[in-house]
């Protein structure tokens, strides 16, 4: 694992960039409980970063110490080069870092078309009363997202069910547009929480595919957490895995995977 | 055409247009609740306030006139001046929205992620608050307020069907008036919801916050935004029933009449407050015109509430609400 701040090409012909994300020593408490105990490990451009770790490791609450959720204790977040000051999470989706959620956050009764067109609306600028008469740049906005909102729904293959009221749609497909939400930001940075928990084998498969087509076809630096091992690593260039709130372990699916620490959180040996 | 069958008509067209005074009132409630899931006691005591803004500024009385001269020893009976009535609304309008903004940095800010009751409670509060602040600001006389809207019989409704029938219908210039305004309002809000950024964005927090959020939303702005439109609501339906019956504090009472607006339409459904309106507005009036001579009349009192009741019972989502399903 390299630790500078360059770029670097792997063994299997891929180009990782440099540190996007930097997180520096976050601890994070709710009263008592230490949920996350002084962790440190970055994130690269153009890169899967996989989170990984038994239930209740404190992985979801690193993915919304990222995001804005939660503000940690102690630490610091550096973010393109910056040190982050505390922010709210709309603060840090408007930074270019989107999400989507382990129990899915849709808006239920829109339908698909407009749900995505939510997640353009950081990038319209027009006043109201341009909106209102609808001319000139409100019009070009439009157009143009729309177009940007098309592009994504072609990409994940959900044209079928545009106009959709999400309410309606099965598990699998919710997912999947939430996932078209987030991605039509062109976020810098997507946090994507169990992409794949409850599916069905074909469908994780699916959404194994999509993930690995954005990150290659539309360069996205991804970060998710994922409890199938197997998909994991397929999926990911670097694995952080979590136990207790603690770091455990962090490298390459196979440095991570020969972690004989890593070994006894999977298999349940007794701590002390 | 017998004359009983005219009378109803006649009752019809007025109990609509009452209908549409109610259904402004509780458009107000539906649209904060459904943003922020908070039920605002507040907004028939909102309307009140708007109207005794409008009417202070018309008037050019000075805000806190009777603590300042109590305070200071002066001697103030308002500015000498008097406000044309379209610059007064846009000036009151601007109150409201302070108003708006005050109430989220205030109080609410503070109670994001509490049980429902406690917003609740706070809106009661907040309620009682404004009824005070409106006394203290333009004093608690009767007042009346004109802003220039037509007003008594519409000749030609009267004149047309009583050479069509033999009998003129009264139809007051007010209510008319009333229901064009109210229909544009409702127009321009549906507009603004479906194709603005802005309505976007209020669509998707009133959907779900945690959503919202992640799209970079930020729900206080929205919160702002959708008070300050219940206030330009409540600012509406002050200046109809202030100009109908005068600003006086029984006007906040108007809005225990949207209660059963609210459970016939259901909470959360902008075209439900509009329809559950219309129908407790045609069924008081035609109830007390059918029904009211034989037990003694006055059944507007208590005729919306008893069909509320009979709602809650067969629909208890309202006509237009999200159906209530648990899941076991």
């Amino acid at each position: 694992m390299k630790d500078t701040a360059e770029s670097y090409v792997t063994e299997d012909g891929r180009t990782i960039g440099e540190v996007i994300l930097d997180l520096r020593g976050i601890t994070l408490r709710f009263g008592g409980v230490e949920a996350i105990k002084n962790i440190s490990f970055d994130i690269r451009k153009g890169e899967i970063r996989a989170i990984i770790g038994p239930n209740g490791a404190g992985k979801s609450s690193m993915l919304n110490v990222i995001s804005g959720f939660y503000n940690p204790q102690e630490g610091e977040v550096w973010f393109r080069g910056e040190r982050r000051p505390p922010m709210k999470p709309y603060q840090v989706a408007r930074a270019g870092v989107a999400r989507t959620f382990q129990n899915i956050a849709l808006f239920e009764g829109m339908t698909v078309l407009d749900n995505i067109m939510t997640g353009r609306l950081n990038d319209m600028s027009a006043g109201l009363l341009a909106q209102a008469i609808w001319k000139g740049k409100a019009e070009r906005e439009e157009i143009e997202n729309r177009e940007r909102a098309e592009r994504i729904i072609d990409f994940l293959e959900i044209q079928h069910i545009r106009k959709t009221p999400v309410g309606r749609l099965p598990y699998g497909l919710k997912k999947r547009v939430e996932l078209a939400r987030a991605l039509v930001a062109e976020p810098d940075l997507l946090l994507l929480d169990e992409p794949m928990a409850g599916m069905n084998v074909e469908e994780k498969e699916d959404m194994s595919r999509y993930i690995l087509d954005v990150n290659d076809e539309l360069g996205t630096t991804i970060a998710l957490i994922e409890h199938d091992m197997g998909v994991v690593m397929d999926l990911s260039d670097r694995v952080v895995v979590m136990d207790y709130g603690r770091k455990i372990g962090d490298g390459t699916p196979d440095e991570v995977r020969g972690n004989q620490e890593v070994i006894d959180a999977y298999l349940g040996v007794a701590h002390d | 055409m017998p004359d009983q069958l005219l009378f109803a008509i006649e009752v019809t067209l007025n109990g609509l247009m009452a209908g549409v005074l109610y259904a402004l009132v509780a458009l107000g409630f539906v649209l904060i609740f459904k943003a922020s899931g908070i039920f605002n006691y507040a907004q028939g005591v909102m309307a009140l306030f708007a109207a005794l803004t409008l009417v202070g500024i018309m008037d050019g009385q000075v805000p806190f006139e009777h603590l300042i001269n109590a305070v200071f020893g002066t001697d103030i009976h308002g500015f000498g001046w008097e406000v044309p009535a379209l610059l007064a609304i846009l000036l009151t309008m601007v109150v409201m929205i302070a108003f708006a903004w005050a109430v989220n940095w205030i109080v609410l800010r503070h109670l994001v992620g509490q049980e429902p009751i406690i917003l609740f409670m706070a809106t009661i509060g907040l309620a009682y608050f404004l009824e005070g602040l409106g006394d203290m600001m333009w004093g608690a006389d009767i007042k009346t307020l004109d802003v220039g809207l037509p007003q008594g019989i519409n000749t030609t409704i009267d004149e047309a069907t009583f050479n069509m029938f033999g009998y003129g219908f009264f139809i007051d210039n007010l209510d008319i008036t009333a229901t064009i305004i109210a229909a544009v309002l409702v127009a321009v809000l549906v507009a603004f919801s479906q194709y603005t950024k802005q309505g976007r964005a209020l669509r998707a927090v009133a959907d779900d916050h945690q959503a919202a959020l992640s799209v970079g939303i930020s729900l206080n702005f929205i919160w702002v935004l959708t008070w300050s439109i219940a206030g330009f609501v409540a600012l509406v339906a002050g200046i109809m029933w202030g100009a109908k019956s005068g600003v006086q504090f029984s006007l906040s009472l108007i809005a225990l009449k949207a209660l059963p607006v609210l459970m016939l339409g259901g909470f959360t459904s902008i075209p439900g407050a509009i329809v559950g309106g219309l129908i407790i507005g045609v069924g008081e009036k035609l109830f007390e015109f059918l029904v009211g001579p034989l037990v003694g009349g006055a059944t507007e009192n208590w005729f919306a509430y008893v069909l509320a009741l009979i709602f809650l019972v067969f629909r208890p989502q309202g006509l237009f609400g999200e159906r209530i399903i648990e899941r076991v």
